[in-house]
């Protein structure tokens, strides 16, 4: 392995093992210039687009009457209060587990649609997808289609590329301060934010809020694009393991494709055997992704299915059904591939796996709605106070402390009646801050709307009271004007009937 | 560089590491990854400069923002108290029975009071100022000195039995026992009457027989029927609390012979005016003031 040079010397074939040919460490991003692609289902990907930027854009600036005592904002996120407000069901902190719930819903739902239709949620819904495609519009729409964009990236500095660039980023930069600034709304009112938004009398976090998304918009729209979804996002990697081989994914028919050949006449003349594929490479230009679906199932593939309205375009001008690029099951791909004819249908949704996601799906949301049904709007929690547990009064009676929590869950006031009962000739007064020595049976609170309202009570009894009974008191709390009532069964502490002196 | 292997599926060189046939694949990785590794450096070099950051011998390099989480706190302090301030000052300004009336001071007294009792008090009066044996329950309805807000006040501002407070509350029975003022077995008596007076059971006879000594030695003080004088400090007894234990006869023998004299600090020197009348009013919550 050498070669003379000179009289006894030889060029050695031998390279450094960290030679920088050999061993890229680090590889620059390639960049992609995707196409513009015509058809079904970029048709749904522009409705799907619209709807979900509707959604985000819009959903802050609706209004739900609440009453006088609540916001009246739709769907409100009121973290300085501490309360979740969705059209008519607002939620407290320690309900918070309708918010797990629906991540439960959620990730449930994503399981099944992804094994029935893929990556579906990758490739229509993920705010990534979306926001790329927006931006890819603005560029096509200020630089040209892919060959124009080519050009123009290749093309020396001029007026005109400065121009355009300039043009592009600046949208750009429109978009993402838009798409930053959206998502604020859903922490305050709305109108009244984005008037002290504009006056720059928001509070700090708004305008640190809209910099940072703006930021990541800009950046991950506009530059990152697909490695966000290769190398960033744990997702794709997740939605691979659910797939099976009753999924449909976006599948290159090689069975019908190969071999590819770019001049079918000629071919066919000379006899060659001749697959519907003619090598256009329509298919890799509109891919924002950047690949080749042809290679097969790939980790960057996010089943946008633009590949497919790119193939049924160059098929129906060649003359060839479409489909060469389909959703395909992998169960299908194999029964084509020994030439047994499989259409792809609806069917393959219905198997045990998607059942049981339905089911739990199902369940989720009906145990969701059951306790959304019957929740209550009045709480009552009793801590019994735990030094002392007890005191000794001079009579010899028992005196037991509890502080009393009251949850009016309702955006009105309300009058409620506190009664106590269950222990013998036990009576309550009032302690704390609010101490009464009068002795009661039940008291008449009025508590704000939307309010916690915290007492803290005594209650004492006879010592040949206690003795023999069941060493509980019930707490009951009524509306007086409603049906609503809550009540508490408490424990009541005592020395032991043996113990007295 | 030998034994460099392609993977057929991807194309990517491997590592040569393999576990049960799977082999690890050498993929580069993107270059913006190392820029934004970079960008962490600098940030973190940054962040050096700015805040305290390596640690010297004595303290840590300043940092040329200036920030200390010590000063931070000291700040949060500042605010608390400035926001605190208001309040102490109409506590301090105004009288007992004034702020418990205000709905809002005595709100803010109680919390106060509690604050502070847990600092100052509970290593006697318990965190839950129960008490214990030889020291008084602050939640019961008994009182040796008064249980309304002034005589609270007062007791904590002049203490107990202390002398270095001149205006401290001092009693002081006499130790029947020890100096041979009653016989054993009077004391004896004296005490089955006591539990008599209690309502709680007791010899009859020897009770009988207490009744005519307590009559002469003890009623002066603990009163006729052993209802106590707080003008002495002199504890009710006809009732069932017991500050030397739980009323057995030894025990209230025992403190006849040589009783017990507690003693309380005066806190008047020690606590600002605001801070004692919140001690005051939160003591006088618990359940027992008057």
């Amino acid at each position: 392995m050498s070669t003379a040079l000179y009289d006894g010397v030889e060029r050695v074939d031998v390279e450094a093992v960290n030679s920088k040919e050999r061993r890229p460490l680090y590889k620059a991003r390639v960049k992609i210039f995707p196409r513009r692609a015509h058809g079904t289902y970029r048709t749904l990907k522009w409705w799907i687009m619209a709807v979900t930027l509707t959604i985000y854009y819009v959903t802050p600036w609706l209004r739900w009457d609440r009453g006088p005592y609540a916001p009246d904002q739709a769907v409100l996120v009121d973290l300085a209060n501490r309360r979740f407000y969705f059209f008519f069901i607002e939620i407290w902190p320690q309900e918070l587990y309708y918010i797990a719930g629906l991540l439960i819903m959620a990730g449930v739902g994503l399981f099944l649609i992804t094994s029935t239709v893929g990556r579906a949620w990758c490739g229509y819904t993920c705010p990534q997808t979306v926001w790329v495609d927006l931006y890819l519009v603005v560029e096509r729409w200020i630089e040209g289609d892919r060959n124009a964009r080519i050009r123009l990236d290749q093309a020396p500095w001029s007026l005109e590329k400065l121009r355009k660039r300039l043009a592009k980023h600046a949208l750009w930069l429109v978009l993402a301060v838009a798409t930053g600034g959206a998502w604020i709304f859903y922490f305050a009112d709305a109108p009244t934010l984005a008037v002290d938004f504009l006056e720059f009398e928001a509070p700090f976090v708004a305008y640190s809020t809209v910099a940072i998304l703006t930021a990541t918009t800009y950046i991950f729209a506009g530059f990152m694009r697909e490695q966000v979804c290769t190398f960033m996002c744990p997702w794709p990697r997740i939605q691979g393991a659910m797939l099976d081989e009753d999924s449909l994914v976006v599948t290159y028919n090689d069975w019908r494709g190969e071999p590819r050949v770019r001049h079918r006449k000629k071919a066919e003349a000379d006899g060659e055997s001749v697959g519907d594929c003619v090598d256009c490479n329509a298919c890799v230009a509109v891919c924002p992704q950047g690949i080749d679906i042809r290679d097969g199932q790939q980790l960057e593939c996010i089943t946008c299915a633009l590949c497919i309205d790119a193939c049924d375009q160059v098929m129906d001008k060649v003359g060839l059904s479409r489909g060469l690029i389909s959703y395909a099951t992998l169960r299908d791909y194999n029964s084509n591939r020994q030439g047994i004819a499989a259409p792809t249908g609806w069917r393959s949704f219905i198997r045990p796996r998607t059942m049981i996601y339905t089911g739990l799906w199902v369940l989720v949301g009906i145990a969701m709605l059951v306790a959304l049904v019957v929740r209550d709007r009045l709480d009552l929690n009793v801590l019994h106070d735990r030094n002392p547990v007890f005191v000794t009064l001079s009579d010899g009676s028992i005196r037991n402390g509890y502080t009393i929590k009251i949850l009016n869950m309702e955006p009105r006031p309300r009058t409620l009646r506190l009664t106590l009962a269950g222990l013998p000739g036990a009576v309550m007064t009032l302690a704390g801050a609010d101490a009464d020595a009068a002795p009661h049976m039940e008291f008449v609170i009025d508590i704000g709307p939307d309010k916690l309202h915290q007492l803290k009570v005594y209650v004492r009894a006879a010592r040949q009271d206690i003795a023999g009974s069941g060493r509980k008191v019930t707490f009951t709390l009524d509306d007086i004007a409603g049906e609503e009532s809550a009540t508490y069964e408490a424990n009541f502490e005592a020395p032991p009937d043996e113990a007295a002196p | 560089m030998a034994g460099t292997e392609i993977d057929d599926v991807s194309g990517t060189e491997t590592t040569g590491h393999e576990w049960d046939g799977i082999k690890e694949l050498n993929t580069p990785l993107p270059r913006w990854w190392l820029w934004t590794f970079y960008a962490t450096i600098i940030w973190a070099i940054g962040y050096m400069i700015a805040y305290p950051a390596i640690p010297l011998i004595s303290a840590a390099t300043p940092g040329v923002l200036g920030y200390s989480s010590r000063a931070k706190v000291a700040d949060a302090i500042d605010a608390a108290k400035a926001a605190q301030s208001t309040y102490l000052a109409r506590i301090a300004e105004l009288d007992l029975e004034a702020i418990r009336n205000d709905r809002e001071l005595r709100d803010f007294a109680v919390r106060g009071g509690a604050s502070a009792f847990k600092v100052n008090c509970i290593q006697c009066h318990g965190s839950g100022a129960a008490g214990a044996r030889g020291y008084p329950n602050l939640n019961d309805d008994d009182w040796l000195w008064g249980g309304t807000l002034e005589d609270i006040h007062a007791t904590l501002s002049h203490g107990i039995r202390f002398e270095a407070a001149e205006d401290t509350r001092v009693s002081d029975m006499p130790a029947f026992g020890r100096d041979e003022i009653l016989e054993p077995a009077e004391i004896g008596d004296v005490a089955a009457h006591v539990r008599g007076l209690a309502g709680l059971d007791h010899d009859a006879a020897a009770a009988a027989r207490g009744a005519e000594i307590f009559a002469d030695n003890c009623a002066a003080c603990h009163g006729e029927i052993g209802e106590g004088l707080r003008e002495f400090g002199a504890p009710r007894l006809n009732d069932a609390i017991w500050l030397y234990g739980s009323g057995q006869a030894d025990e209230i023998a025992g403190q006849i012979v040589q009783p017990n004299h507690g003693v309380m600090p005066a806190w008047q020197d020690r606590l600002d005016g605001a801070t004692l009348k919140q001690l005051a009013i939160y003591v006088h919550s618990l359940g027992g003031g008057e």
